[in-house]
């Protein structure tokens, strides 16, 4: 096998394992603008590091991760609904994101390639990127699992019952905003709040636990990888966006399937 | 004496707090104590700062002045007013009560069956009734067997009869002595007979006292009027059975109070 073949394959597939039990926190916390938010801002990281002459991953992440903590710490005190501050700022984010890059006169960069992701062309570094991040989210997800599922469920009762609350709230915005910089080669800007919410919105579904949800929200994530890949093989389509075709097609397959009737029992 | 906090059966002690909200006040000069194995009322209209008192008191929010002292070690066990159960979420009613750390199935299905719902664990959450669900949570707070156990409003949104049966269990609860109980409740007539102090707040405290005193107190009857004491004026006259809602008499005992 063609080694980008692998690389995107595995750098494909590690993201999905991760964001099924990441992107079951953004469904169940109604956090997809939020993500979405943090997405667009990653444009503004490349720019930036190109003006400043930075490492590109890093701005990334760190453009994420303070955009992260500053959405978390601006919720509380404005007179903006939480859905228009969002909107507000995920546009300018992209807008300037844009602008600047313009001004750079950078040729090294093809905006379409960061909108859309270029999982075929990901490099050595790109991949061990995207692979630590991966492990790393994936471990910290499964060491809080049962926390970070009891301030979902009731933040006041999770407090009471001993739950650092404040802390898990800005770490699970922080694990979003690394898994978005990382995800960024992948399907790009306008793509990555789909593979985190897709695939479990999906799975919800077929679902009787937070856990089993998930588990099948990881796989139905691979499953749209390898099919995206395929397409992309068979029919010269874009990656990114077959991944999220294909994710998008089982989340309707799902929902028009006749499910047995179990919820009513 | 109970107003020293080193007695042995304080747990809580509230003493002058103050709280107020974008310089409006919500708490003046309140005071509060809780004792082991006996039931404080919180009633009061609604803003009169009952949850917020509550509160304070879980340590949720912190008053601009006045002094909570806490039994070191406390384990509180909270009821909240209501649980909001998201939809996308799949979540049993066992492993909702997992959710505080205490795994074990056995000893959640002890306590659910002494809260007659032990038939609904397997049950998905947001598929049992509200009374269910009111009492599912009262088994959250109690699974971490806590010595104060604080319930807002906790038959909120349940029929009479449940109403009734949830009074009783929370009774039953005051009566093993284990822990003391703080309690928000609208539900006057069901709430007096069961309860040891009643505590009327209105930005600060009213009156306090036995049932039967603050029933009779004038700052009672100018927030609640005279229709809530004839209510209770039933309860405290018959001690030997209890009343729905409609003041009907319900179990085996004695002759109809006109």
């Amino acid at each position: 096998m063609a080694d980008f073949i692998l690389y995107a394959l595995v750098a494909g597939l590690s993201l999905a394992i991760v964001a099924g039990p990441l992107g079951s926190f953004v469904v169940w916390r109604r956090m997809s603008y939020f993500g979405d938010t943090l997405a667009h801002s990653a444009l503004l990281g490349i720019s930036l590091g190109l003006l400043l002459d930075l490492n590109l991953q890093l701005s990334i992440i760190c453009i994420c991760v303070l955009t992260g903590i500053l959405l978390m710490s601006m919720n509380h005190q404005l007179t903006v609904a939480t859905d228009t501050l969002l909107g507000i700022l995920a546009h300018s984010a992209l807008a300037i994101g844009v602008v600047l890059l313009a001004l750079t006169g950078s040729t090294q960069v093809s905006l379409e390639a960061y909108l859309f992701g270029e999982l075929l062309t990901i490099s050595t570094p790109d991949l061990a990127l995207i692979v630590t991040v991966s492990t790393i989210v994936f471990v910290i997800l499964l060491s809080f699992w049962n926390k970070f599922l009891s301030f979902t469920v009731h933040e006041e009762l999770a407090s009471i019952e001993g739950v650092k609350v404040e802390k898990l709230r800005y770490l699970l915005v922080i694990l979003m905003a690394v898994t978005t910089a990382a995800a960024l080669k992948i399907v790009g800007v306008l793509l990555i709040t789909s593979l985190l919410i897709i695939p479990p919105a999906a799975a919800r579904q077929l679902a009787r636990s937070p856990e089993q949800m998930a588990i099948m929200a990881g796989l139905i994530g691979s499953v749209s990888v390898l099919g995206g890949l395929t397409a992309a093989f068979l029919a010269n389509t874009p990656v990114g966006p077959s991944i999220v075709v294909t994710a998008a097609l089982i989340f309707l397959v799902l929902y028009l399937l006749p499910i047995p009737a179990k919820k009513h029992t | 004496m109970q107003e020293n906090p080193a007695s042995d059966s304080t747990l809580v002690k509230a003493d002058d707090i103050s709280v107020s909200f974008a310089g409006r006040q919500i708490l003046h000069g309140v005071s509060l104590t809780i004792e082991r194995g006996r039931i404080v009322t919180l009633i009061g209209p609604n803003g009169a700062g009952k949850t917020t008192l509550v509160r304070v008191i879980l340590g949720m929010l912190t008053a601009d002045s006045g002094e909570i002292w806490k039994r070191p070690g406390l384990t509180i066990g909270y009821m909240p007013q209501r649980l909001h159960v998201e939809p996308t979420l799949p979540i049993s009613v066992l492993r909702f009560l997992q959710l505080t750390g205490i795994r074990d199935r056995a000893s959640i299905l002890e306590l659910l069956e002494q809260l007659k719902v032990a038939h609904l664990a397997d049950q998905q959450l947001r598929n049992i009734s509200g009374g269910e669900l009111q009492r599912v949570l009262l088994g959250r707070a109690l699974l971490r067997k806590p010595s104060l156990l604080i319930l807002d409003e906790p038959a909120q949104g349940v029929d009479v009869n449940g109403q009734i049966e949830l009074y009783q269990l929370i009774d039953g609860i005051a009566e093993q002595n284990t822990c003391g109980i703080l309690m928000i409740s609208h539900d006057l007539h069901l709430v007096m007979s069961a309860t040891d102090e009643v505590v009327c707040l209105n930005q600060h405290v009213c009156c306090h006292g036995k049932p039967e005193q603050v029933s009779n107190d004038p700052a009672y009857l100018a927030l609640f009027g005279k229709g809530g004491v004839d209510t209770i004026a039933v309860y405290t006259h018959n001690h030997n059975h209890s009343h729905d809602i409609h003041g009907n008499v319900i179990e085996e005992s004695g002759e109809k109070h006109g």
